[in-house]
């Protein structure tokens, strides 16, 4: 497995909650609680601070990361085991400095690395709402990590090294759209904490940001706007209907994405995704190192591939790879299969997936698994098939690395 | 003792076809809905994935799906004169359990009935003379005629996405459709399914035989389509696993498919599954539904008050429960008394096997996939020189190819031994079956009531069914077997094979799951259990849908008239009803 | 595949579905249910007859469906290894079927009356025509008969012409008959249609899920390789 921070960004929506009357001494106006609600969906808070089964944003939910695991905080006004006592301040300097009151460090599984783009507007809504919220006594558990990690002053180390702390500062040059786009990309969206290349000790590379990386044992995509396995041959559009409704002619949100989709970004304004779709589009697609991937010419592999495809896809997917329009993904042009690592495409397979359920696409449209009923060379057979037809060009896929998914696949259920 | 519950606005009883539209349609309308399913609950994914869901043998042999008669079954005689006994394994019907109900398994076939049928008494005795109808045939006039339902039909072939071509849209007979239909305010919602090898050897040779062929109505669909509430459907591949399974790829309706996306989250939505509802509970003026009695999975019993109780199990089970809540007046078929178990009925089935050259690829099918010939169905004809009542469809289906049950061998072939295998290798992929699809009457002595010996699994008196074919079913039903037979001859196959249904009804092999009666609606309380908006006459916060309340069964297959009654239901109870709970017709 | 989510939903939030169902669902979920509920290919065969009773059914389904000209037959294809694992499971303990008394014998058209399970129907039914064969023939079981008196006995089964002591025969050889044909054409997931016989016979390619291009090519052979529901190869379950 990649080393990366394993982010839990998939999740609850607490956002739909009604405000508590009169919980608040604060003096604020129901347009910044609205807009601190608005913000904490775009953040995915709830997929980190509410545990299965928990109480909303009352915390303690395991965070598993390649160190160990961590425990969520208790975000909700309790004055014993959460924020209740924190001052603006306090809270401000937590959001974009990754910093207790009591001067402790949070680790960086906490996205402040991204969070610290934020304005103090924008946090200050983000508590005012979290304010409003039933408190609740969660004790949090302690961190279950390894020495020196265990000290939490080690994190000081990695600051240095990965933490550009700041808050955004819009570019004069590029449009309004452009920028807002960038603020949420960039801060609460922390899509490069997935979507990037990570080193051993879990910062993004800086330069390859947005290059795809590993989130929560899948493999998110690049999203930089390169062709057949980035955004290049999507547009705008096409980017808000992903995140708006999960699908759109190219794609389909399964698997962790899935459930970014329906906690948080179909919660956003078709503006905001616009000009997060704009921002994405305009990420540098030049200084792509990697090389070209270059299709099967396995004659064996793609013709045992597609006679599996055909028994085993064809139902859905349909014989020319077309899937149906609003159903299935076509696997023909998809971006997910043109992946550099096959690791999603391997747990898809695998273990199946369910699509994002949206208020326009309530439907939820499943993908069995076939892990029992395909093994591990006829898996790759498949894939690699699907990778090499339709038009696709990407690199053939290997037994040895389908019975790895498989392998970390088992471990985690 | 049971354990009392918080109340509900409205408690439906089973979550099959009817109770998810009911569901969807109440909750539509602001109220607090649970629904009660004895089953458990079942979805596409994993339920009927298509990895594993093509097993002849586990679900079509074995009866994967279905109702298990260890749990609940009923007693079975031919006549008075008979002792019931209990049907140890499903045969002649196969109910749903679970989620969907048998709207999971069915086919798909999706028909309105004729306007005649509605009123089927008034209209025989009108063109024939009152003498032509036997005096223990208890057939009745509906109470609601084509027209009240001709909007809610149509409602529910938006729901379900109904391929076809239709043959009369508002009183213009259309080309390729069924020319003797009742008028149709339009078309279907997608265009007919692609025909089979069959249906195009059935087209041509009815015509020669000078009948008017149509594709079959199908909710199998023929494009991807979304429907009347939102809800995306796919596109059907035409596996051959239709019914008797569930479908893998979100292409035949069926609650899953059509309703459950939009109603399963709503906050004023519940669903409790393995919870089987045992009673309806009255007050003591036995005139209001005060809450149902159910036992859980763990075999816990619970009171779950209601102001509105719907019965939306299957056909009998409906009037089983009735019976066990003593809601409504037990029929005694001896002293011609009562209502509740009277004028149960079914269905008449019989069929062509022809034999081609041609290869013809059964297994290419759909549940729905099918050429019919309506001329003899309802009172199309005329049956003075006949003498028998009701009619019935020619179909050449082409549900699949499945080779345990859906193979044919010509007359005469021994059921084992070497000529028995060289007739399977020889006619497998050069044969199909032209099927007769009659009605069946009511009589005095057709009907459900509670055995006296057998009891269920919860120490409750089983139901008892006593159904046999009566002589102008045979009679009818060999009318349509003969023109089926035209049209075999027509095709000039290698061979046919004419089995018409002979003998007294057996409750062994399979025929359809088309039970119909026991609860029947009507203008009359005297011949009626539920008035025309399917409410209780004697309860008046209790309604029964489902087939149960068919006066008589037509001659197809109930689904669609089951669709349009529940929409009709429906609208009277949010808007009438909600607004004045009480009777809706003054008996 | 995993549930839905693995995370659990607000009720406030009504923004996703969930089904809510009591929480008893999955705990009291019996090991039969979960049995039942998985795939064919993913449950592990078990056995019944003795080795007696299996030479005995051998032997009959070879003879319901021979082994000729055409290729080979039930005996072949597995069907006795098929009847056996049957016997062994659901079926053969009529789980699904109502088992209560009273017991009566019933009018043809009431359907199966008798009290056994098709399992203890087999073992009494062998036992009674393996009686009933030794005295007829000379001691011999029925598999040591030659084909043409094996044919004589089962016609004498199948018309009822034979008293046996325990169990009406006709009962018994329809259930047979109507076994040998499942097992020569069920899934070879199920021990019988061994390397598909079967449906290499009748021409039957195994379950697919989409013909949309192949159902208007009238009177085209479909050639595709036979393939089971366990995959192509593997006719047999995976563990």
């Amino acid at each position: 497995m990649k080393p990366g921070y394993l982010m839990a960004i998939a999740g609850l929506a607490g956002c739909a909650v009604a405000i508590a009357a009169g919980a608040s001494v604060r003096d604020t106006t129901h347009a910044q609680l609205e807009r601190g609600r608005y913000l904490v969906a775009a953040g995915d808070c709830a997929a980190c601070h509410t545990a299965d089964n928990g109480k909303p944003f009352a915390g303690d939910r395991p965070i598993p990361t390649p160190f160990g695991t961590l425990y969520s905080s208790n975000l909700t006004p309790d004055e014993e085991t959460g924020i209740g006592r924190w001052s603006d301040d306090d809270f401000v300097r937590a959001m974009r400095e990754g910093r207790r009151p009591n001067g402790d460090h949070l680790y960086p599984a906490f996205p402040y690395p991204w969070y610290t783009r934020l304005s103090r507007d924008d946090v200050l809504a983000i508590r005012a709402y979290l304010e409003t919220l039933t408190p609740v006594k969660e004790v949090v558990r302690a961190p279950d990590l390894p020495w020196p990690m265990s000290w939490r002053e080690s994190v000081a180390g990695w600051n240095l090294l990965f933490f550009h702390d700041g808050e955004f500062k819009p570019d004069p040059q590029r449009s309004n759209e452009w920028n807002r786009g960038a603020y949420l990309v960039e801060g609460l969206g922390h899509c490069s904490a997935c979507h990037s290349p990570k080193n051993a000790l879990g910062g993004v590379k800086r330069d390859e940001a947005f290059q795809g990386g590993m989130g929560e044992g899948w493999f998110a995509t690049s999203l930089r706007p390169t062709h057949p396995e980035g955004l290049g041959a999507w547009s705008v559009d096409d980017i808000v209907s992903y995140l708006k409704t999960g699908a759109n002619s190219r794609a389909r949100a399964m698997g962790p994405m899935a459930e970014v989709v329906e906690n948080s970004t179909r919660h956003l304004s078709t503006s905001d995704l616009h000009a997060m779709a704009v921002y994405l589009k305009d990420l540098p697609g030049d200084n792509d190192t990697r090389h070209p991937p270059r299709a099967s010419d396995d004659k064996d592999a793609l013709t045992r591939g597609r006679l599996i495809y055909l028994d085993q896809c064809a139902g859905c997917h349909m014989q020319n790879g077309e899937g149906i329009a609003k159903v299935f993904p076509p696997i023909k042009g998809n971006t997910g299969v043109h992946a550099d690592d096959p690791t999603s495409l391997a747990r898809l397979v695998l273990e199946g997936a369910r699509s994002a359920r949206t208020g326009d696409k309530p439907e939820g449209f499943a993908m069995p698994g076939f892990a029992d009923k395909l093994t591990d060379p006829e898996i790759a057979d498949v894939i690699t098939y699907i990778r090499s037809s339709f038009g696709n060009q990407a690199a053939p896929v290997s037994t040895n690395k389908i019975a790895d998914v498989r392998k970390q696949v088992a471990g985690h259920s | 003792m049971a354990q009392r519950l918080p109340a509900v606005d409205v408690v439906l009883v089973g979550f099959g076809w009817t109770a998810s539209i009911l569901a969807k349609e109440l909750t539509d309308a602001g109220l607090q809905v649970l629904a009660l399913e004895r089953g458990i609950f079942r979805d596409t994914i994993p339920d009927f994935s298509p990895t594993s869901i093509q097993d002849e043998l586990r679900y079509a042999v074995r009866n994967g799906l279905f109702e298990e008669p260890e749990r609940e079954t009923l007693t079975f005689r031919n006549s008075l004169e008979q002792t019931a006994l209990p049907m140890r394994h499903l045969g002649s019907f196969r109910p749903g359990s679970g989620a969907g109900g048998a709207g999971v398994h069915w086919n798909g076939q999706t028909w309105r009935f004729l306007p005649s049928d509605f009123e089927l008494r008034s209209h025989i005795a009108q063109r024939y003379g009152a003498k032509f109808i036997p005096q223990d045939m208890t057939i009745q006039d509906w109470g609601v005629t084509y027209a009240d339902l001709e909007p809610h039909y149509d409602r529910f072939e938006y729901l379900c996405g109904i391929s076809g071509q239709a043959g009369n849209v508002g009183g213009k007979v259309q080309e390729g459709g069924n020319p003797f239909e009742g008028a149709r305010r339009r078309g279907y919602p997608l265009p007919p399914l692609k025909r089979g090898a069959g249906q195009v050897l059935f087209d041509k040779a009815a015509r020669e035989a000078g009948f008017h062929p149509f594709p079959c109505p199908a909710a199998n669909t023929s494009e991807p389509y979304q429907n009347i509430y939102g809800v995306q459907m796919g596109q059907c591949t035409f596996c051959g696993y239709c019914e008797w399974f569930g479908c893998g790829n979100y292409s035949k309706a069926s609650p899953q498919t059509t309703v459950f996306p939009v109603l399963l989250g709503r906050d004023n939505f519940e669903l409790r599954t393995r919870c089987e509802v045992t009673r309806v509970n009255t007050d003591s003026s036995r005139k209001r539904a005060t809450s149902v009695t159910y036992v859980d999975a763990a075999g816990r019993e619970f009171e779950q008050p209601a102001e509105l109780v719907i019965l939306c199990a299957f056909a009998q089970h409906n009037v089983h429960l009735l019976l066990l809540s003593k809601i409504g007046q037990p029929y005694d078929p001896v002293a011609n008394k009562g209502v509740v178990g009277r004028n149960y009925a079914y269905q008449i089935t019989s069929s062509v096997d022809v034999f081609v050259d041609q290869i013809l690829n059964p297994f290419m099918g759909a549940g729905a996939l099918g050429q019919a010939v309506d001329d003899f169905n309802g009172d199309l004809f005329d049956h003075g020189p006949h003498g028998f009542v009701g009619g019935g469809y020619l179909a050449l289906w082409t549900t699949g190819g499945r080779p345990i049950l859906q193979h044919h061998v010509p007359e005469g072939t021994p059921t084992w031994g070497g000529k028995f295998k060289r007739a399977l290798a020889e006619n497998y992929l050069r044969s199909a079956s032209i099927a007769t699809h009659g009605s069946v009457m009511s009589y005095r002595d057709a009907y459900l009531d509670l055995d006296p010996t057998y009891r269920d699994s919860y120490g409750n008196p089983m139901l008892r069914l006593t159904f046999d074919f009566h002589d102008n079913e045979h009679r009818m039903s060999d009318f349509l077997t003969a023109r089926a037979t035209d049209v075999a001859k027509a095709m000039r196959a290698r061979s046919f094979h004419a089995k018409p249904r002979k003998g007294r009804y057996s409750i062994v092999p399979y025929q359809t799951t088309h039970n119909t009666g026991g609860a029947v609606m009507g203008d009359d309380p005297r011949t009626s259990v539920v008035n025309r908006y399917l409410q209780s006459w004697d309860v008046s916060n209790l309604f029964v849908m489902g087939s149960s309340v068919f006066p008589q069964n037509a001659g197809y297959n109930p689904t669609g008239t089951v669709g349009a009654l529940t929409y009709w239901a429906a609208e009277a109870i949010k808007s009438r009803y909600l607004k004045q709970p009480g009777p809706l017709v003054s008996a | 595949m995993k549930s839905p989510s693995r995370r659990n939903l607000l009720k406030a939030v009504a923004l996703t579905p969930a089904v809510a169902v009591i929480p008893l669902e999955a705990v009291v979920r019996s090991a039969r249910e979960a049995r039942a509920a998985a795939p064919a290919y993913a449950q592990p065969p078990e056995v019944y007859l003795t080795a007696s009773e299996l030479g005995f059914v051998e032997a009959a389904v070879a003879r319901i469906i021979p082994n000729d000209e055409l290729g080979p037959g039930a005996k072949e294809a597995g069907v006795g290894t098929f009847i056996d694992h049957q016997l062994a499971g659901p079926y053969g303990r009529a789980e699904r079927w109502y088992m209560q008394g009273p017991w009566k014998q019933g009018e043809h058209e009431q359907g199966y009356q008798l009290k056994l399970t098709p399992a203890e129907l087999y073992r009494a039914a062998i036992a009674d025509i393996e009686q009933y064969v030794r005295g007829k023939y000379g001691n011999k079981s029925f598999a040591e008969l030659d084909a043409k008196t094996q044919d004589d006995v089962l016609h004498e089964l199948e018309k009822n012409d034979v008293q046996l002591a325990h169990v009406p025969a006709d009962t018994f050889f329809n259930m047979l008959v109507d076994n040998t044909v499942e097992g020569f054409l069920a899934d070879p997931v199920y021990g019988g249609n061994r390397d598909f016989v079967g449906w290499k016979l009748i021409g039957f390619p195994g379950p697919r899920y989409n013909y949309v291009a192949e159902i208007d090519q009238y009177g085209k052979r479909y050639d595709m390789p036979y393939v089971s529901i366990a995959g192509r190869d593997a006719a047999v379950r995976k563990g």
